[in-house]
C-alpha cells in the first residue's frame, strides 16, 4: 500500500493574512501545514496501518509520502508532517511556479505524482478537501483529472476492501455535500480527498518529532518532473489578479449588556437598520 | 451588452432556488443567458425562467459506453461537468455560470479542466472589463475584496448566494427546450446510493438565506431560542461546527461546512473561533448574543448583547413579531 499526500503551506489562520502584488503573502516562518491536510496524512496513516493488521501487506511494507509545491518555507509543513508520522517527504519547487492557478498547482502536484509512480505503483492520492487560504475545493478534482484515476471526493467516512476476494481493493466513501448525502465506491489505484469530519489527526509522538528534526526533504524542479514552465506559474495561469485591498474597517461595535431588555435592543437594532 | 453568450446550470430542473435567480440576473449583465439542465424543467421552473429573460433551455441527453445515464447518476460531477462542456462547444458559448455548492465546484472544475477554460470558485460579483470577465471575490474570511479576470476564452464561475438582487428582465418570454446529446465519458466511480435530505422545517436553506440564526456550544444543545428567532426572522438556522459535532444540529457554518454571507448574521453562544469566522465573517452585518464578554467574535460585530441568549433570544422574537404585526 503507497499513498501519495499532496499538502499546502498555508499562512496561519491566526495571523494576518493578506495580499502583495495580487499574490498572497507569505511571511517566512509564520506558515504552517494546512489543518485539513492533517486530516489526509491521518487517513493514509489509518489505511496503511488498516493494511498491515490485516496482513495484506507485511508489518514493515507500506509507505505515505507527502508532496508539497512551495518556497523554501513549505519544510515548515513537511516537518510537521514528518511528526505524524509520514515516510518521506518532497518539496516541489521553482520560482516559476509562483503565481499557478488552481490548473498549475494540480499539473505540478500530477507530475510530481507520476514520477513517484514511475518508481514503484502509488495506490491512492489522498488530499484534504480544501486548503484554508484559498478555500476553493477544486485542486483535488482537477489532479484526479489529470492523472486520469477515480475520484472520490470530500469523504466523511473512508473504507478500503477486497469485496470479491480477487484482491482488486475497492474504496468506499460516504459524503454529505450540501443536501445530499452519497456514497461512492472505486477500484484502487484512485484519488480521494477528506474532509474535517473523516477522522481526529494525532498527536505527534516525542520519538517522531525528535526523528521529524533530522529527516531528510527532497527537493524537485519542474524539470526532474519533465514539465513544461509554462503550464504553472502565472506564465499559465488562466486568470489574473487584477486588484487585492483589505476591506475597509467595519464601524466600532455597538454594545449592550442585558439588563433585562437586551432582546428588544436587538430587535430595535434590527428594525431600525431595515433588516427584518 | 455585448454578444457573448452565457450558460447557467440548473440542476435540479424541478425548483428554481433564488441563488439561481440572482445568478440569472447576473448573467443578463455579460449577455445573452441560456440554461443547461440534466432533466426536462417543469411547467413553473419555465415560467419563472422566462420571466428572467431565458429563451433556450438545453437539455442534456447524457450517455455513457452507448446506455443513456438516468436518475441519480446525472447529478454526478462527471455528468453535469461533461453537459456543460457539451453545451459550451454546441453554442459556442464564453461563460458558465453555477451557484457556488460542493457539488457545482466539483462540475466546475471537470468541466474548465476539459475545456482549457478559467475557473473563479466563488464569485461575488461579475463584470465587463474591456472584453474580459473580472470577477469579484471576498477572501480571507472576507477581510479581503479581489478581483480577477479570466484571460483564457472560457470563462467557468461559481457564485455565491446573496451576490445580487434577483430581479426579472424588463420582458419576459417563453423559454424553448432542446435536447442535444452529451457522450460522458466513462468512469470507474459507481454511484451506490444517494439521498437527498428533505427539509419540513419551511426555513431557507442555510447557504442562501438572506438571514441566519446560528447557535454554537453557548446553547447547551437547546436550539429551541435559536430557532424561535429564526422563525420571527424568517431565517435558516446554522450551527458552530462544534456544535454539529456535538450533534446539537445537523448543519455547520465554517470554512469546511457552509459558507455564508447574508445580510444579517445572528451568532448566538458562538465564542468566533477562526473555523466558524472563516464560514460567516463576510455577511453584510454581523450580531452576536454571547454571556462571555470576552468572546473574539465581538471584534467583528456590528450589534452585540452581552448576555443570556436563552432570554435575550426569545425576547428578541418576541419584539419582531410585536412590531411585524
Amino acid at each position: 500500500m503507497r499513498i501519495v499526500v499532496t499538502a499546502k503551506y498555508v499562512p496561519d489562520i491566526n495571523t494576518e493574512r493578506g495580499f502583495s502584488e495580487g499574490r498572497v503573502v507569505r511571511t517566512a516562518g509564520e506558515g504552517t501545514l494546512n489543518e485539513l491536510d492533517e486530516n489526509a496524512i491521518e487517513a493514509a496513516l489509518q489505511l496503511v496501518e488498516a493494511e498491515r493488521a490485516s496482513g495484506r501487506v507485511g508489518p514493515d511494507e507500506g509507505e505515505v509520502v507527502v508532496v508539497t509545491m512551495a518556497g523554501p518555507d513549505g519544510d515548515l509543513a513537511l516537518r510537521k508532517a514528518f511528526q505524524l508520522g509520514v515516510d518521506r517527504g518532497i518539496r516541489v519547487s521553482d520560482d516559476a511556479l509562483a503565481g499557478s492557478d488552481y490548473f498549475g498547482t494540480a499539473a505540478v502536484l500530477a507530475a510530481a505524482v507520476r514520477r513517484l509512480g514511475d518508481e514503484a505503483p502509488v495506490d491512492l492520492v489522498v488530499t484534504g478537501m480544501a486548503a484554508l487560504d484559498g478555500l476553493g475545493s477544486v485542486v483535488p478534482t482537477l489532479l484526479g483529472a489529470e492523472l486520469g484515476l477515480p475520484t472520490l471526493n470530500l469523504a466523511k467516512k473512508v473504507s478500503l476492501a477486497d469485496p470479491d476476494g480477487s484482491g482488486q481493493r475497492v474504496l468506499t466513501i460516504t459524503r454529505e455535500i450540501d443536501d445530499v448525502t452519497e456514497s461512492l465506491a472505486a477500484p484502487l489505484p484512485a484519488l480521494l480527498s477528506v474532509t474535517d469530519g473523516a477522522n481526529q489527526p494525532r498527536f505527534p509522538g516525542f520519538k517522531l518529532i525528535m526523528a521529524a528534526r533530522s529527516k531528510v526533504i527532497e527537493v524537485w524542479s519542474p524539470a526532474d518532473l519533465g514539465l513544461d514552465p509554462a503550464a504553472a506559474g502565472s506564465a499559465g495561469a488562466r486568470t489574473e489578479t487584477l486588484t487585492a485591498a483589505p476591506r475597509p474597517e467595519r464601524p466600532e461595535v455597538e454594545l449592550v449588556t442585558d439588563k433585562g431588555e437586551g432582546g428588544v435592543a436587538l430587535a430595535d437594532f434590527l428594525i431600525r437598520n431595515d433588516l427584518v | 451588452m455585448t454578444n457573448r453568450t452565457v450558460l447557467v446550470l440548473l440542476d435540479p430542473a424541478t425548483e428554481v432556488r433564488t441563488s439561481t435567480l440572482e445568478l440569472l440576473t447576473i448573467a443578463r449583465g455579460l449577455g445573452r443567458v441560456e440554461a443547461v439542465t440534466l432533466e426536462a424543467p417543469t411547467v413553473e421552473v419555465l415560467a419563472q425562467l422566462g420571466a428572467y429573460g431565458i429563451e433556450t433551455v438545453h437539455q442534456a441527453e447524457p450517455a455513457r459506453d452507448g446506455s443513456c445515464v438516468s436518475g441519480d447518476e446525472r447529478h454526478l460531477p462527471a455528468v453535469v461537468a461533461a453537459a456543460l462542456a457539451a453545451a459550451v462547444r454546441l453554442t459556442d458559448a464564453d461563460v458558465v455560470l453555477l451557484p457556488t455548492s460542493f457539488a457545482a465546484k466539483e462540475a466546475a472544475a471537470l468541466a474548465a479542466h476539459d475545456l482549457g477554460a478559467g475557473l473563479v470558485i466563488d464569485a461575488s460579483s461579475l463584470r465587463d472589463v474591456h472584453g474580459h470577465v473580472v470577477a469579484g471575490k471576498r477572501v480571507f474570511a472576507g477581510s479581503w475584496d479581489t478581483e480577477c479576470a479570466v484571460t483564457a476564452d472560457v470563462a467557468v464561475v461559481t457564485v455565491r448566494a446573496n451576490s445580487a438582487v434577483a430581479q426579472p428582465a424588463p420582458a419576459a418570454v417563453g423559454p424553448v427546450t432542446e435536447g442535444y446529446a452529451v457522450e460522458v465519458p466513462a468512469s470507474s466511480v459507481t454511484l451506490l446510493s444517494r439521498e437527498v435530505k428533505t427539509d419540513t422545517s419551511g426555513r431557507p436553506p442555510l447557504d442562501q438565506a438572506a438571514v441566519v440564526v446560528a447557535g454554537g456550544r453557548g446553547t447547551d444543545g437547546d436550539f429551541g431560542p435559536v430557532e424561535d428567532l429564526a422563525d420571527a426572522l424568517g431565517a435558516a438556522v446554522g450551527a458552530s461546527r462544534d456544535a454539529a459535532f456535538e450533534g446539537w444540529w445537523d448543519s455547520y457554518v465554517g470554512q469546511t461546512g457552509v459558507t455564508i454571507a447574508p445580510r444579517v448574521y445572528i451568532g448566538a453562544g458562538i465564542s468566533g473561533a477562526p473555523h466558524h469566522r472563516g464560514g460567516m465573517q463576510a455577511s453584510q452585518v454581523i450580531v452576536a448574543v454571547n454571556s462571555d464578554p470576552e468572546a473574539p467574535i465581538f471584534e467583528i460585530c456590528d450589534f452585540a448583547v452581552v448576555g443570556q441568549l436563552a432570554d435575550v433570544l426569545p425576547q428578541a422574537a418576541a419584539e419582531i413579531r410585536k412590531r411585524k404585526s
